[in-house]
């Protein structure tokens, strides 16, 4: 079964973004096919690669890059979510002007296109937030 | 055409679980999960209209109720403990997932 899921919630907020993790995992093992995660609202705080969490606290973004390398899974962040949050990418930094990029490995930035497409594509949707 | 609802806030917070049942058909599936596992505890208000929901499901992860030191036997009765694993085959079984967040 295709499934995909939906972060509202930024990491070490409350628990969303651990649930997500930990659904997703699960989905996985079980043998489903997860054909998206969509990081929307301030889920697109899961995609910054300038987190530093302490070394014997859970890496929440590396956490999700890992995953997603060795299950080739989509991590899309949410465009318009990610401007205002300051998610950038190399195409974001150029075309505003910005003197950095932050996008974590494994994720891509994207438009809420992707998060229709993904409710229509998949079995089922799933979503985590505050 | 059944319907997991999936809560993740307390029930002595805020008003999700509430809106959840009062939209829980027969035969639908309710997933308490994060801090909505206080509303599967015996002994209070919430467990009362828990217990008047007839032919609505009740699940509670179990993760989440260990990571609050609330131990298994505090559960209402007739509430079902599940794992992550559990989890998937609940969204799996029912026909869509509803999240009252």
């Amino acid at each position: 079964m295709k499934f995909a899921i939906q972060v509202n919630e930024g990491p070490y907020q409350h628990q969303a973004a651990d649930s997500a993790y930990q659904f997703t995992k699960a989905v996985l093992e079980a043998g489903h096919e997860i054909m998206r995660v969509f990081f929307y609202h301030d889920g697109v705080n899961n995609g910054t690669n300038l987190t530093t969490p302490p070394q014997d606290d859970r890496n929440i973004v590396n956490r999700w890059s890992e995953l997603g390398k060795k299950h080739d899974l989509d991590l899309v962040v949410c465009v318009a979510a990610a401007q205002r949050r300051g998610i950038v990418d190399e195409g974001e930094m150029k075309r505003n002007g910005k003197s950095a990029q932050n996008i974590a490995d494994g994720f891509r930035i994207s438009g809420l296109g992707q998060l229709v497409e993904a409710g229509i594509q998949s079995d089922r949707l799933v979503v985590f937030g505050d | 055409m059944t319907t997991l609802h999936t809560v993740n806030k307390s029930p002595f917070e805020k008003s999700s679980m509430d809106s959840c049942l009062a939209y829980a058909k027969q035969g639908s599936s309710v997933l308490l999960y994060e801090d909505a596992i206080y509303g599967a505890i015996k002994g209070t208000a919430v467990a009362d209209k828990v217990a008047a929901m007839g032919g609505v499901n009740f699940y509670v992860l179990g993760p989440d109720l260990k990571a609050r030191g609330v131990s298994e036997d505090k559960v209402v009765d007739g509430i079902g403990i599940v794992d992550y694993a559990e989890f998937v085959t609940l969204a799996a079984e029912n026909d869509k997932v509803q999240a009252w967040v």
